[in-house]
């Protein structure tokens, strides 16, 4: 077993538990510092995978922005510290064993596909993947339109949220 | 070094969680936090298939870095919705909001 | 490459055992003879009134959802702005399309007072 392989089961083990603890922690701050947890582990999955520059990216937009609106969010909706009723739903087994069989189905399903166990290939030596993520990013042959779509999506939820979320002077 | 089989099994496992959570947690911003859940389970599928496919095309970073703008969009909108439902109907619990079920 | 994850994973790790060392050494070496008065929030000074979980206000919550806008935009323009030399005219002016598009609205919410602070 190589460091790489043991680098991946720790992490991976530190992402399952954490995201287990999110959709089961009944305390919703907790929620928001395990989800916090999760992102971290699945940022340190794409650092082994060679790409830094999405790490990067994990780190600054989810942990640093989306789990800072979480944890916003949970404080702007709750009046007390104390939790009421439990966090589950009555038909959570039902729940439970639809995600089972759809863990079952999805692996099932890609290991009956031929590359399911093949190795990396050799990773380019001196290849540039952020200069060449801008090259694919605003090229015409290949994702300018998705990303100036991208563009007006982030507009679309700017004005959107901010306009659902305001609170008007005198309303309580 | 690790197969591709390692990567696709994880996230297998962490979109099920994910799922888990969105049907089963009664509170609207848990349930957001599920689909967090999913997002990054296809966020890893997504970076491995990069990497295991062939580096120098990047389709996978760019889907990647497409899927985090519009997890974000996602996350505005929704707990935008779950402030402004919490200040008009004071409940966060997803079976209470159901003035529009039939 | 792999090496410069390395030495940022032992970075992380020192930095993580540092303080939990310095929190676990003091939590066993110091002496704990706790009282009512020692316990409250102002050991000296008027009483607290209430509980310390208080309701903030949704302005809270749209600067942060600003400040998340213009993070992802940042993600966008990151590698454009690191290889604009070697794009050439035309991707330039994508991204400025790209610019002005989020900056419309930033204005939009300026423009409607969802910026101050109420």
């Amino acid at each position: 077993m190589t460091a790489a392989q043991i680098i991946f089961l720790i992490t991976a083990a530190v992402i399952l538990g954490s995201a287990f603890m999110v959709v089961t922690t009944k305390n919703l701050v907790h929620a928001a510092l395990w989800l916090i947890v999760t992102l971290f582990g699945a940022a340190v999955l794409f650092a082994t995978l060679n790409a830094g520059f999405i790490a990067v990216v994990q780190v600054v937009i989810y942990i640093g922005a989306i789990a800072i609106l979480f944890i916003f969010a949970v404080m702007l909706t709750r009046r007390s510290m104390t939790d009421t009723g439990p966090g589950l739903n009555r038909g959570w087994w039902l729940s439970a064993a639809i995600a089972l069989l759809t863990f079952g189905g999805l692996v099932w399903l890609v290991s009956g596909w031929g590359g399911f166990t093949k190795a990396a290939p050799a990773y380019p030596s001196g290849f540039d993947a952020v200069a060449a993520l801008a090259h694919a990013l605003v090229s015409p042959e290949a994702f300018v339109l998705p990303f100036e779509v991208a563009s007006v999506l982030l507009l679309a939820a700017l004005v959107g949220a901010v306009y659902i979320a305001f609170q008007r002077k005198g309303e309580e | 070094m690790i197969p591709l089989s390692w990567y696709l099994t994880l996230s297998a496992a962490l979109f099920s969680i994910g799922m888990f959570g969105v049907l089963a947690r009664k509170n609207a911003v848990a349930i957001l936090l599920g689909i967090e859940l999913m997002l990054n389970a296809v966020n890893i599928n997504l970076v491995s298939f990069w990497r295991y496919n062939n580096p120098v095309l990047m389709d996978g970073q760019v889907f990647a870095i497409i899927v985090f703008a519009v997890a974000a969009a996602e996350v505005a909108v929704g707990l935008a919705l779950v402030i402004s439902i919490y200040r008009r109907r004071n409940t966060v619990v997803a079976d209470e909001i159901d003035l529009m079920k039939w | 490459m792999q090496s410069d994850w390395t030495f940022i994973g032992l970075f992380l790790i020192v930095g993580a055992l540092i303080p939990a060392a310095a929190i676990v050494v003091s939590a066993l070496l110091s002496p704990r003879k706790p009282n009512p008065i020692k316990d409250s929030t102002y050991e000296c000074g008027i009483e607290t009134v209430g509980e310390n979980w208080v309701q903030f206000k949704a302005q809270y919550y749209i600067f942060a959802l600003v400040f998340l806008v213009f993070d992802v935009e940042t993600v966008f323009l990151f590698p454009w702005a690191l290889s604009l030399n070697q794009l050439g005219l035309f991707a330039v002016v994508e991204g400025i399309i790209f610019i002005g598009i989020l900056v419309a609205g930033l204005v939009y919410a300026w423009r409607k007072g969802m910026l101050e602070w109420v």
